[in-house]
Protein backbone atom coordinates (compact mmCIF):
# COMPACT_ATOMS: atom_id res chain seq x y z
CA UNK A 1 0.00 0.00 0.00
CA UNK A 2 1.47 3.75 -0.84
CA UNK A 3 -0.02 5.25 2.20
CA UNK A 4 2.09 6.98 4.32
CA UNK A 5 1.91 8.30 7.78
CA UNK A 6 1.27 11.83 7.85
CA UNK A 7 1.42 12.42 4.02
CA UNK A 8 -1.70 14.58 3.16
CA UNK A 9 -0.88 13.78 -0.70
CA UNK A 10 -2.55 16.98 -2.55
CA UNK A 11 -3.43 14.02 -4.84
CA UNK A 12 -5.75 12.08 -2.55
CA UNK A 13 -8.86 12.46 -3.18
CA UNK A 14 -10.81 9.75 -0.81
CA UNK A 15 -8.86 8.70 2.11
CA UNK A 16 -9.48 5.94 4.96
CA UNK A 17 -7.66 5.37 8.26
CA UNK A 18 -8.21 2.41 10.65
CA UNK A 19 -12.03 2.87 9.11
CA UNK A 20 -14.75 0.57 11.21
CA UNK A 21 -18.27 0.22 11.15
CA UNK A 22 -19.95 -2.13 13.39
CA UNK A 23 -24.04 -2.55 13.00
CA UNK A 24 -25.83 -4.20 16.35
CA UNK A 25 -28.28 -6.49 15.56
CA UNK A 26 -30.22 -8.71 17.60
CA UNK A 27 -27.67 -11.54 16.65
CA UNK A 28 -24.63 -9.15 18.11
CA UNK A 29 -22.41 -7.19 16.00
CA UNK A 30 -21.53 -7.60 12.45
CA UNK A 31 -18.67 -5.72 11.56
CA UNK A 32 -19.02 -4.66 8.26
CA UNK A 33 -15.82 -3.01 7.90
CA UNK A 34 -12.84 -3.34 9.94
CA UNK A 35 -9.55 -1.38 9.69
CA UNK A 36 -10.06 -0.23 6.13
CA UNK A 37 -6.79 1.65 5.35
CA UNK A 38 -7.12 3.30 2.17
CA UNK A 39 -6.06 6.19 -0.63
CA UNK A 40 -7.79 7.05 -3.52
CA UNK A 41 -5.53 9.53 -5.94
CA UNK A 42 -7.15 12.00 -8.06
CA UNK A 43 -8.27 10.37 -11.59
CA UNK A 44 -7.84 6.89 -9.97
CA UNK A 45 -10.88 4.10 -11.39
CA UNK A 46 -10.58 2.45 -8.19
CA UNK A 47 -12.80 -0.94 -8.23
CA UNK A 48 -13.87 -2.74 -5.48
CA UNK A 49 -14.03 -6.38 -5.37
CA UNK A 50 -14.84 -9.09 -3.10
CA UNK A 51 -17.85 -11.62 -2.03
CA UNK A 52 -21.39 -10.51 -0.69
CA UNK A 53 -20.78 -9.00 2.94
CA UNK A 54 -17.66 -8.00 2.11
CA UNK A 55 -18.28 -4.21 3.27
CA UNK A 56 -17.67 -3.06 -0.44
CA UNK A 57 -20.98 -1.22 -1.29
CA UNK A 58 -20.56 -0.39 3.32
CA UNK A 59 -17.14 1.59 1.96
CA UNK A 60 -18.85 3.05 -0.66
CA UNK A 61 -21.50 4.41 1.26
CA UNK A 62 -19.37 5.70 3.97
CA UNK A 63 -17.78 7.99 1.60
CA UNK A 64 -20.52 9.13 0.03
CA UNK A 65 -22.06 10.07 4.03
CA UNK A 66 -24.90 7.41 3.53
CA UNK A 67 -23.17 5.45 6.25
CA UNK A 68 -21.65 7.04 9.53
CA UNK A 69 -18.12 4.46 10.29
CA UNK A 70 -18.35 3.83 13.83
CA UNK A 71 -14.58 4.28 14.16
CA UNK A 72 -11.57 5.45 12.05
CA UNK A 73 -10.97 8.58 9.99
CA UNK A 74 -12.22 9.01 6.68
CA UNK A 75 -12.13 12.68 4.28
CA UNK A 76 -13.30 13.32 0.84
CA UNK A 77 -11.74 16.04 -0.85
CA UNK A 78 -9.90 16.68 2.31
CA UNK A 79 -13.26 17.22 4.05
CA UNK A 80 -15.71 14.97 6.00
CA UNK A 81 -17.98 12.79 4.18
CA UNK A 82 -20.70 14.54 5.40
CA UNK A 83 -19.07 18.06 4.53
CA UNK A 84 -18.49 16.67 0.74
CA UNK A 85 -21.66 15.35 0.31
CA UNK A 86 -23.11 18.72 1.15
CA UNK A 87 -20.81 20.46 -1.10
CA UNK A 88 -21.95 18.36 -3.71
CA UNK A 89 -18.73 16.40 -4.23
CA UNK A 90 -19.84 13.36 -5.95
CA UNK A 91 -22.48 11.64 -7.95
CA UNK A 92 -24.13 8.53 -6.80
CA UNK A 93 -25.16 5.59 -9.27
CA UNK A 94 -27.09 3.08 -7.82
CA UNK A 95 -27.34 -0.48 -8.56
CA UNK A 96 -30.95 0.57 -9.55
CA UNK A 97 -31.24 3.32 -12.17
CA UNK A 98 -34.50 4.35 -10.20
CA UNK A 99 -35.59 7.08 -12.42
CA UNK A 100 -38.80 8.45 -11.55
CA UNK A 101 -41.58 7.39 -14.10
CA UNK A 102 -43.48 10.66 -14.10
CA UNK A 103 -40.15 12.54 -15.17
CA UNK A 104 -38.30 12.32 -18.73
CA UNK A 105 -35.51 10.88 -19.37
CA UNK A 106 -34.29 15.26 -19.60
CA UNK A 107 -36.39 15.51 -16.35
CA UNK A 108 -34.75 12.45 -14.50
CA UNK A 109 -31.17 14.51 -15.14
CA UNK A 110 -32.77 17.83 -14.64
CA UNK A 111 -33.49 16.89 -10.75
CA UNK A 112 -30.50 17.01 -9.33
CA UNK A 113 -29.87 20.52 -10.93
CA UNK A 114 -33.11 21.76 -9.98
CA UNK A 115 -32.68 20.65 -6.42
CA UNK A 116 -29.44 22.57 -6.66
CA UNK A 117 -30.83 25.72 -8.08
CA UNK A 118 -29.25 25.97 -11.44
CA UNK A 119 -31.09 28.43 -13.55
CA UNK A 120 -32.96 27.03 -16.64
CA UNK A 121 -30.51 27.88 -19.70
CA UNK A 122 -27.21 25.77 -18.01
CA UNK A 123 -29.80 22.89 -17.10
CA UNK A 124 -30.89 22.47 -21.08
CA UNK A 125 -27.22 22.85 -21.79
CA UNK A 126 -26.05 20.08 -19.05
CA UNK A 127 -28.63 17.85 -20.16
CA UNK A 128 -27.36 17.79 -23.37
CA UNK A 129 -23.97 17.35 -22.95
CA UNK A 130 -24.12 14.67 -20.30
CA UNK A 131 -26.99 12.69 -22.58
CA UNK A 132 -23.56 13.16 -25.62
CA UNK A 133 -21.51 11.66 -22.65
CA UNK A 134 -23.45 8.11 -22.10
CA UNK A 135 -25.06 8.08 -25.95
CA UNK A 136 -28.59 8.74 -25.24
CA UNK A 137 -28.25 12.23 -27.43
CA UNK A 138 -32.18 12.24 -28.84
CA UNK A 139 -33.43 10.27 -25.87
CA UNK A 140 -34.36 13.26 -23.88
CA UNK A 141 -38.13 13.53 -24.33
CA UNK A 142 -38.54 9.75 -23.52
CA UNK A 143 -39.69 8.03 -20.32
CA UNK A 144 -37.77 5.27 -18.60
CA UNK A 145 -40.52 2.90 -19.29
CA UNK A 146 -39.38 3.54 -23.32
CA UNK A 147 -35.68 2.50 -22.85
CA UNK A 148 -34.03 -1.44 -22.06
CA UNK A 149 -32.48 -1.82 -18.70
CA UNK A 150 -29.13 -0.37 -19.65
CA UNK A 151 -30.19 2.73 -21.47
CA UNK A 152 -31.96 3.40 -18.16
CA UNK A 153 -28.94 2.61 -16.47
CA UNK A 154 -27.00 5.12 -18.38
CA UNK A 155 -29.63 7.75 -17.99
CA UNK A 156 -28.92 7.41 -14.24
CA UNK A 157 -24.74 7.69 -14.75
CA UNK A 158 -25.80 11.05 -16.86
CA UNK A 159 -28.00 11.94 -13.91
CA UNK A 160 -24.87 11.85 -11.54
CA UNK A 161 -22.77 13.50 -14.10
CA UNK A 162 -25.24 16.47 -14.56
CA UNK A 163 -23.71 18.55 -11.82
CA UNK A 164 -20.14 17.85 -12.78
CA UNK A 165 -18.77 17.12 -9.60
CA UNK A 166 -15.44 15.54 -9.67
CA UNK A 167 -16.11 11.80 -8.00
CA UNK A 168 -18.40 9.22 -9.22
CA UNK A 169 -19.35 6.81 -6.66
CA UNK A 170 -21.05 3.67 -8.86
CA UNK A 171 -22.22 0.90 -6.63
CA UNK A 172 -22.82 -2.33 -8.58
CA UNK A 173 -24.35 -0.67 -11.55
CA UNK A 174 -24.39 -2.56 -14.12
CA UNK A 175 -24.94 -6.08 -11.45
CA UNK A 176 -28.82 -6.31 -12.95
CA UNK A 177 -27.59 -6.10 -16.82
CA UNK A 178 -26.43 -9.25 -18.97
CA UNK A 179 -22.77 -9.92 -20.03
CA UNK A 180 -23.28 -8.42 -23.81
CA UNK A 181 -25.15 -5.36 -22.42
CA UNK A 182 -22.31 -4.87 -19.48
CA UNK A 183 -19.21 -5.22 -21.95
CA UNK A 184 -20.57 -2.71 -24.16
CA UNK A 185 -21.15 0.09 -21.09
CA UNK A 186 -17.80 -0.88 -19.77
CA UNK A 187 -16.44 0.35 -22.78
CA UNK A 188 -18.24 3.28 -22.85
CA UNK A 189 -17.51 4.03 -18.53
CA UNK A 190 -13.99 3.73 -19.59
CA UNK A 191 -14.28 6.41 -22.75
CA UNK A 192 -16.45 8.75 -19.98
CA UNK A 193 -13.47 8.13 -17.51
CA UNK A 194 -11.03 8.96 -20.47
CA UNK A 195 -12.92 12.10 -21.19
CA UNK A 196 -13.86 13.86 -17.66
CA UNK A 197 -10.91 12.16 -15.51
CA UNK A 198 -13.16 11.93 -12.56
CA UNK A 199 -11.98 9.88 -9.53
CA UNK A 200 -14.67 7.07 -9.93
CA UNK A 201 -15.21 4.28 -7.29
CA UNK A 202 -17.13 1.21 -8.59
CA UNK A 203 -18.41 -1.82 -6.83
CA UNK A 204 -18.72 -4.67 -8.60
CA UNK A 205 -18.37 -8.51 -8.00
CA UNK A 206 -17.35 -9.38 -11.94
CA UNK A 207 -13.29 -9.91 -11.70
CA UNK A 208 -13.15 -9.37 -15.43
CA UNK A 209 -14.96 -5.98 -14.87
CA UNK A 210 -12.78 -4.68 -12.73
CA UNK A 211 -9.81 -6.00 -13.79
CA UNK A 212 -10.85 -4.15 -17.32
CA UNK A 213 -11.66 -1.19 -16.00
CA UNK A 214 -9.86 0.03 -12.76
CA UNK A 215 -5.95 1.28 -12.53
CA UNK A 216 -6.73 -0.09 -8.65
CA UNK A 217 -8.31 -3.33 -7.64
CA UNK A 218 -9.81 -3.14 -4.19
CA UNK A 219 -9.83 -7.21 -2.92
CA UNK A 220 -12.03 -7.90 0.14
CA UNK A 221 -13.33 -10.65 2.18
CA UNK A 222 -15.70 -10.49 4.45
CA UNK A 223 -16.32 -11.38 8.14
CA UNK A 224 -14.99 -8.92 9.06
CA UNK A 225 -15.36 -6.43 6.46
CA UNK A 226 -11.51 -5.94 5.22
CA UNK A 227 -9.36 -4.86 2.46
CA UNK A 228 -7.15 -8.34 1.57
CA UNK A 229 -5.06 -6.81 -1.58
CA UNK A 230 -4.55 -3.69 -3.39
CA UNK A 231 -3.61 -4.18 -6.83
CA UNK A 232 -1.76 -1.54 -8.86
CA UNK A 233 -3.21 -2.37 -12.60
CA UNK A 234 -0.12 -2.59 -15.28
CA UNK A 235 -2.69 -1.79 -18.10
CA UNK A 236 -2.65 1.24 -20.20
CA UNK A 237 -5.02 3.61 -19.79
CA UNK A 238 -6.56 3.07 -23.10
CA UNK A 239 -8.32 0.21 -23.16
CA UNK A 240 -10.06 -1.90 -25.97
CA UNK A 241 -12.09 -5.06 -25.30
CA UNK A 242 -9.54 -7.02 -26.60
CA UNK A 243 -7.12 -6.16 -23.98
CA UNK A 244 -8.64 -8.83 -21.71
CA UNK A 245 -6.96 -11.45 -23.82
CA UNK A 246 -3.91 -10.46 -23.16
CA UNK A 247 -1.29 -11.94 -20.62
CA UNK A 248 -1.08 -8.95 -18.73
CA UNK A 249 -4.80 -8.70 -17.85
CA UNK A 250 -5.05 -12.57 -17.70
CA UNK A 251 -1.98 -12.15 -14.75
CA UNK A 252 -3.93 -9.30 -13.07
CA UNK A 253 -7.20 -11.60 -13.14
CA UNK A 254 -5.52 -14.13 -11.30
CA UNK A 255 -4.16 -12.15 -8.53
CA UNK A 256 -8.05 -10.69 -8.30
CA UNK A 257 -8.73 -14.39 -7.97
CA UNK A 258 -6.09 -15.34 -5.80
CA UNK A 259 -7.01 -12.90 -2.89
CA UNK A 260 -10.59 -13.30 -3.01
CA UNK A 261 -9.49 -17.33 -2.73
CA UNK A 262 -7.18 -16.25 0.47
CA UNK A 263 -10.32 -13.78 1.64
CA UNK A 264 -12.58 -16.59 1.75
CA UNK A 265 -10.59 -19.76 2.91
CA UNK A 266 -12.14 -20.10 5.81
CA UNK A 267 -15.66 -21.19 4.50
CA UNK B 1 -64.86 1.05 -24.02
CA UNK B 2 -63.92 -2.76 -24.00
CA UNK B 3 -64.87 -2.47 -20.34
CA UNK B 4 -68.91 -2.09 -22.02
CA UNK B 5 -69.23 -6.12 -22.88
CA UNK B 6 -68.92 -7.59 -19.65
CA UNK B 7 -69.84 -4.55 -18.11
CA UNK B 8 -73.75 -4.95 -19.64
CA UNK B 9 -73.40 -8.76 -19.55
CA UNK B 10 -73.30 -8.28 -16.31
CA UNK B 11 -76.02 -5.85 -15.99
CA UNK B 12 -77.95 -7.98 -18.43
CA UNK B 13 -77.91 -11.10 -15.27
CA UNK B 14 -78.62 -8.64 -12.78
CA UNK B 15 -81.91 -7.22 -14.24
CA UNK B 16 -82.55 -11.21 -14.97
CA UNK B 17 -82.20 -12.13 -11.81
CA UNK B 18 -84.23 -9.07 -10.18
CA UNK B 19 -87.00 -9.53 -12.85
CA UNK B 20 -87.14 -13.71 -12.25
CA UNK B 21 -87.09 -12.92 -8.23
CA UNK B 22 -90.30 -10.36 -8.56
CA UNK B 23 -92.65 -13.34 -9.20
CA UNK B 24 -92.32 -15.51 -5.54
CA UNK B 25 -91.66 -11.94 -4.03
CA UNK B 26 -95.32 -10.76 -5.14
CA UNK B 27 -96.92 -13.80 -5.24
CA UNK B 28 -98.99 -12.99 -2.00
CA UNK B 29 -100.07 -9.72 -2.92
CA UNK B 30 -100.92 -11.07 -6.63
CA UNK B 31 -102.78 -13.87 -5.05
CA UNK B 32 -105.01 -11.80 -2.92
CA UNK B 33 -105.81 -9.39 -5.76
CA UNK B 34 -106.70 -11.83 -7.81
CA UNK B 35 -109.14 -13.71 -5.27
CA UNK B 36 -110.68 -10.18 -4.75
CA UNK B 37 -111.47 -10.27 -8.45
CA UNK B 38 -113.34 -13.39 -8.36
CA UNK B 39 -110.10 -15.67 -9.36
CA UNK B 40 -110.26 -19.62 -8.10
CA UNK B 41 -106.79 -19.45 -5.78
CA UNK B 42 -105.78 -22.48 -3.99
CA UNK B 43 -106.02 -22.50 -1.12
CA UNK B 44 -108.10 -19.77 -0.36
CA UNK B 45 -107.58 -16.78 1.86
CA UNK B 46 -104.91 -15.00 2.59
CA UNK B 47 -104.52 -16.65 6.05
CA UNK B 48 -104.57 -19.89 5.36
CA UNK B 49 -101.99 -19.06 2.52
CA UNK B 50 -99.37 -17.42 5.02
CA UNK B 51 -98.46 -21.19 6.06
CA UNK B 52 -97.80 -22.33 2.38
CA UNK B 53 -94.43 -21.86 1.06
CA UNK B 54 -93.79 -19.07 -2.28
CA UNK B 55 -92.62 -21.79 -4.39
CA UNK B 56 -96.00 -23.86 -3.31
CA UNK B 57 -98.26 -20.80 -4.16
CA UNK B 58 -96.77 -20.22 -7.87
CA UNK B 59 -96.74 -23.60 -8.58
CA UNK B 60 -100.60 -24.37 -7.42
CA UNK B 61 -101.25 -20.74 -9.30
CA UNK B 62 -99.38 -20.80 -11.95
CA UNK B 63 -102.36 -18.51 -14.52
CA UNK B 64 -101.62 -15.64 -11.45
CA UNK B 65 -98.33 -15.87 -11.55
CA UNK B 66 -98.36 -13.45 -14.11
CA UNK B 67 -100.18 -10.25 -11.85
CA UNK B 68 -97.37 -10.10 -9.62
CA UNK B 69 -95.52 -7.82 -12.60
CA UNK B 70 -98.49 -5.40 -12.82
CA UNK B 71 -98.79 -4.34 -9.10
CA UNK B 72 -99.51 -1.14 -7.84
CA UNK B 73 -97.95 -1.51 -4.60
CA UNK B 74 -95.54 -4.29 -5.74
CA UNK B 75 -93.09 -5.91 -2.86
CA UNK B 76 -90.42 -5.76 -5.78
CA UNK B 77 -91.44 -3.81 -8.44
CA UNK B 78 -90.33 -5.19 -11.89
CA UNK B 79 -87.17 -3.87 -13.58
CA UNK B 80 -89.69 -1.73 -15.95
CA UNK B 81 -92.06 -0.64 -13.56
CA UNK B 82 -88.57 0.76 -11.88
CA UNK B 83 -87.47 2.41 -15.25
CA UNK B 84 -91.00 3.69 -15.61
CA UNK B 85 -91.07 5.48 -12.59
CA UNK B 86 -87.63 6.67 -12.78
CA UNK B 87 -88.17 8.52 -16.08
CA UNK B 88 -91.66 9.50 -14.76
CA UNK B 89 -89.69 11.73 -12.28
CA UNK B 90 -86.48 12.47 -13.71
CA UNK B 91 -86.64 12.92 -17.82
CA UNK B 92 -90.45 13.71 -17.55
CA UNK B 93 -90.21 16.48 -15.37
CA UNK B 94 -87.36 17.76 -17.12
CA UNK B 95 -89.70 17.72 -20.18
CA UNK B 96 -92.74 19.08 -18.18
CA UNK B 97 -90.33 22.09 -16.97
CA UNK B 98 -90.39 20.95 -13.37
CA UNK B 99 -87.03 20.04 -13.04
CA UNK B 100 -86.77 21.49 -9.72
CA UNK B 101 -89.80 20.73 -8.43
CA UNK B 102 -89.93 18.51 -4.99
CA UNK B 103 -91.44 15.31 -6.94
CA UNK B 104 -88.13 15.34 -9.30
CA UNK B 105 -85.69 12.70 -8.73
CA UNK B 106 -82.77 15.40 -10.37
CA UNK B 107 -83.62 17.97 -7.52
CA UNK B 108 -83.03 15.18 -4.99
CA UNK B 109 -80.13 13.96 -6.74
CA UNK B 110 -78.64 17.22 -6.95
CA UNK B 111 -79.54 18.18 -2.87
CA UNK B 112 -77.61 14.89 -2.20
CA UNK B 113 -74.82 15.30 -4.89
CA UNK B 114 -74.11 18.78 -3.28
CA UNK B 115 -73.27 17.56 0.19
CA UNK B 116 -71.66 14.34 -1.56
CA UNK B 117 -68.83 17.13 -2.80
CA UNK B 118 -68.98 19.00 0.19
CA UNK B 119 -68.24 16.13 1.97
CA UNK B 120 -65.80 14.36 -0.34
CA UNK B 121 -63.36 17.86 -0.81
CA UNK B 122 -63.17 18.07 3.32
CA UNK B 123 -62.68 14.03 3.83
CA UNK B 124 -59.99 14.50 1.05
CA UNK B 125 -58.33 17.47 2.43
CA UNK B 126 -58.29 16.02 5.92
CA UNK B 127 -56.92 12.46 4.25
CA UNK B 128 -54.48 14.16 2.46
CA UNK B 129 -53.14 16.77 4.98
CA UNK B 130 -53.87 13.61 7.57
CA UNK B 131 -51.23 11.53 5.65
CA UNK B 132 -48.68 13.45 5.26
CA UNK B 133 -48.96 14.16 9.12
CA UNK B 134 -48.32 10.55 9.83
CA UNK B 135 -45.62 10.55 6.87
CA UNK B 136 -44.09 13.35 8.57
CA UNK B 137 -44.30 12.68 12.56
CA UNK B 138 -43.56 9.78 14.30
CA UNK B 139 -45.96 11.12 17.02
CA UNK B 140 -48.61 11.49 14.72
CA UNK B 141 -48.12 7.68 13.20
CA UNK B 142 -48.68 6.42 16.79
CA UNK B 143 -51.40 8.71 18.28
CA UNK B 144 -53.55 9.38 15.56
CA UNK B 145 -53.62 6.49 12.61
CA UNK B 146 -55.03 3.77 15.55
CA UNK B 147 -57.91 6.19 16.64
CA UNK B 148 -58.71 6.56 12.20
CA UNK B 149 -59.12 2.94 12.49
CA UNK B 150 -61.37 2.78 15.23
CA UNK B 151 -62.98 5.70 13.51
CA UNK B 152 -64.44 3.57 11.23
CA UNK B 153 -65.35 0.44 13.50
CA UNK B 154 -68.93 3.09 14.56
CA UNK B 155 -71.10 2.44 12.97
CA UNK B 156 -72.34 5.73 10.66
CA UNK B 157 -76.08 5.40 11.26
CA UNK B 158 -75.15 5.39 15.02
CA UNK B 159 -73.33 8.49 14.81
CA UNK B 160 -75.27 10.48 12.36
CA UNK B 161 -78.29 11.48 14.42
CA UNK B 162 -75.49 12.76 16.86
CA UNK B 163 -73.51 14.86 14.56
CA UNK B 164 -76.93 16.48 13.37
CA UNK B 165 -77.99 17.10 16.62
CA UNK B 166 -74.38 18.65 17.83
CA UNK B 167 -74.37 21.10 14.74
CA UNK B 168 -77.52 22.02 15.53
CA UNK B 169 -76.81 22.72 18.92
CA UNK B 170 -74.14 24.82 17.99
CA UNK B 171 -76.29 27.09 15.71
CA UNK B 172 -75.26 25.51 12.23
CA UNK B 173 -78.72 25.99 9.99
CA UNK B 174 -79.78 23.76 7.40
CA UNK B 175 -78.33 20.00 6.92
CA UNK B 176 -75.92 20.56 4.33
CA UNK B 177 -73.39 21.16 6.80
CA UNK B 178 -73.65 18.23 9.24
CA UNK B 179 -74.03 16.01 5.91
CA UNK B 180 -71.09 17.17 4.79
CA UNK B 181 -69.22 16.13 7.77
CA UNK B 182 -71.19 12.73 7.74
CA UNK B 183 -69.92 12.30 4.46
CA UNK B 184 -66.46 13.36 5.27
CA UNK B 185 -65.98 11.10 7.66
CA UNK B 186 -66.73 8.02 5.55
CA UNK B 187 -64.23 9.39 2.61
CA UNK B 188 -61.23 10.61 4.81
CA UNK B 189 -60.35 6.83 5.58
CA UNK B 190 -59.67 5.58 2.67
CA UNK B 191 -57.73 8.82 1.04
CA UNK B 192 -55.54 9.04 4.54
CA UNK B 193 -54.63 5.47 4.23
CA UNK B 194 -53.58 5.05 0.50
CA UNK B 195 -51.97 8.54 0.95
CA UNK B 196 -49.79 6.96 3.72
CA UNK B 197 -48.83 4.04 1.66
CA UNK B 198 -48.18 6.29 -1.68
CA UNK B 199 -46.40 9.28 0.56
CA UNK B 200 -44.20 5.94 1.88
CA UNK B 201 -43.55 3.96 -1.81
CA UNK B 202 -40.32 6.03 -2.65
CA UNK B 203 -37.53 3.42 -2.42
CA UNK B 204 -34.41 3.55 0.27
CA UNK B 205 -32.25 4.09 -2.49
CA UNK B 206 -34.74 6.83 -3.90
CA UNK B 207 -34.05 8.94 -0.58
CA UNK B 208 -30.50 7.83 -0.94
CA UNK B 209 -30.41 9.40 -3.91
CA UNK B 210 -31.61 12.98 -3.34
CA UNK B 211 -29.56 12.57 -0.13
CA UNK B 212 -26.64 13.06 -2.03
CA UNK B 213 -28.11 15.71 -3.66
CA UNK B 214 -28.34 17.12 -0.06
CA UNK B 215 -32.14 18.34 -0.74
CA UNK B 216 -34.34 19.40 2.03
CA UNK B 217 -37.29 18.82 3.20
CA UNK B 218 -39.63 20.36 1.09
CA UNK B 219 -37.82 19.32 -2.12
CA UNK B 220 -38.01 15.75 -1.41
CA UNK B 221 -41.79 15.98 -0.72
CA UNK B 222 -42.38 17.92 -3.66
CA UNK B 223 -40.17 16.31 -6.11
CA UNK B 224 -40.70 12.93 -5.07
CA UNK B 225 -43.03 11.78 -2.48
CA UNK B 226 -46.09 13.97 -3.74
CA UNK B 227 -45.68 12.84 -7.34
CA UNK B 228 -45.33 9.16 -6.03
CA UNK B 229 -48.50 9.47 -4.56
CA UNK B 230 -50.49 10.38 -7.19
CA UNK B 231 -51.51 6.74 -8.18
CA UNK B 232 -52.62 6.09 -4.78
CA UNK B 233 -54.50 9.39 -4.75
CA UNK B 234 -56.40 8.32 -6.87
CA UNK B 235 -57.31 4.67 -6.36
CA UNK B 236 -58.29 6.24 -2.88
CA UNK B 237 -60.40 9.23 -4.76
CA UNK B 238 -62.16 6.24 -6.07
CA UNK B 239 -63.21 4.65 -3.29
CA UNK B 240 -63.30 8.33 -1.36
CA UNK B 241 -66.11 9.62 -3.81
CA UNK B 242 -68.44 6.07 -3.38
CA UNK B 243 -67.99 6.25 0.38
CA UNK B 244 -69.00 10.28 0.56
CA UNK B 245 -72.26 9.19 -1.65
CA UNK B 246 -73.20 6.74 0.91
CA UNK B 247 -72.52 8.82 4.11
CA UNK B 248 -74.36 11.45 2.63
CA UNK B 249 -76.98 9.34 2.05
CA UNK B 250 -77.14 7.97 5.28
CA UNK B 251 -77.47 11.65 6.77
CA UNK B 252 -80.30 12.39 5.20
CA UNK B 253 -82.08 8.58 6.17
CA UNK B 254 -82.38 9.64 10.59
CA UNK B 255 -82.61 13.50 10.22
CA UNK B 256 -86.61 13.74 9.21
CA UNK B 257 -85.15 15.30 6.08
CA UNK B 258 -87.24 15.88 2.67
CA UNK B 259 -84.96 16.61 0.45
CA UNK B 260 -81.94 14.07 -1.09
CA UNK B 261 -82.39 10.61 -2.45
CA UNK B 262 -81.93 9.72 1.66
CA UNK B 263 -85.06 11.47 2.63
CA UNK B 264 -86.99 9.97 -0.55
CA UNK B 265 -85.68 6.55 0.38
CA UNK B 266 -86.88 6.98 3.73
CA UNK B 267 -90.19 8.58 2.87
CA UNK B 268 -91.15 5.49 0.25
CA UNK B 269 -90.12 3.37 3.47
CA UNK B 270 -92.64 5.44 5.33
CA UNK B 271 -95.18 5.68 2.73
CA UNK B 272 -95.65 1.85 1.47
CA UNK B 273 -94.28 2.77 -1.98
CA UNK B 274 -91.36 1.22 -2.97
CA UNK B 275 -91.36 2.36 -6.23
CA UNK B 276 -90.32 5.88 -4.91
CA UNK B 277 -87.31 3.63 -2.96
CA UNK B 278 -86.32 1.71 -5.87
CA UNK B 279 -86.02 4.48 -8.07
CA UNK B 280 -84.16 7.02 -5.59
CA UNK B 281 -81.56 3.64 -5.40
CA UNK B 282 -80.97 3.33 -8.90
CA UNK B 283 -80.84 6.93 -9.44
CA UNK B 284 -78.24 6.99 -6.20
CA UNK B 285 -76.60 4.06 -8.36
CA UNK B 286 -76.10 6.09 -11.35
CA UNK B 287 -75.04 8.97 -9.50
CA UNK B 288 -72.28 6.90 -7.94
CA UNK B 289 -71.47 5.39 -11.34
CA UNK B 290 -71.16 8.55 -12.92
CA UNK B 291 -69.16 10.46 -10.18
CA UNK B 292 -66.24 7.00 -10.01
CA UNK B 293 -66.63 7.07 -14.00
CA UNK B 294 -65.29 10.69 -13.78
CA UNK B 295 -62.57 10.23 -11.30
CA UNK B 296 -61.35 7.17 -13.24
CA UNK B 297 -61.08 9.47 -16.65
CA UNK B 298 -59.45 12.30 -14.73
CA UNK B 299 -57.28 9.43 -13.58
CA UNK B 300 -56.10 8.40 -16.79
CA UNK B 301 -55.84 11.71 -18.63
CA UNK B 302 -53.30 12.44 -14.99
CA UNK B 303 -50.89 9.56 -14.79
CA UNK B 304 -51.01 9.48 -18.53
CA UNK B 305 -49.89 13.29 -18.69
CA UNK B 306 -47.47 12.89 -15.90
CA UNK B 307 -45.86 9.95 -17.83
CA UNK B 308 -46.91 7.19 -15.71
CA UNK B 309 -47.09 4.29 -17.85
CA UNK B 310 -50.51 2.36 -17.56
Amino acid sequence: MTMQEGDASVSSVISAKNLSLTFETNDGPVHALKDVTLDINKGDFVSFIGPSGCGKTTFLRVMADLEKPTAGEITVNGVSPEEARKARAYGYVFQHAGLYPWRTIGGNIRLPLEIMGVDKATQNQRVTEVLELVHLDGFEKKYPWQLSGGMQQRASIARALAFHADILLMDEPFGALDEIVRDHLNEQVLDLWARTNKTIGFVTHSIPEAVFLSTKIVVMSPRPGRITDVIESTLPRERPLEIRDSKEFIEIAHRVRDGLRAGHGDD
Amino acid sequence: MKNAVPVLSVLAVIVAAWWLAVAPMNIRPALDIAERGGAVVVPEGSVPRRDVSVWKLMLDNPGQVAVGYDLKRPRLPTPSQVGEELWKTTGAMVAKGRTWSKRSLVYHAWVTLQSTLWGFMLGTTIGILGAVAIVYSRVMDMSVMPWAIISQTVPIVALAPMIIVVSNQIGIDGRGVPKAIISAYLCFFPVLVSMVKGLRSPTAQQLDLLKTYNTNGFQSFFKLRLPASVPFLFTALKVGIAAALVGTIVGELPTGAISGLGARILIGDQFGTPLAIWSALICAAILAGALVTLIDVLQRITLRRMGFHT
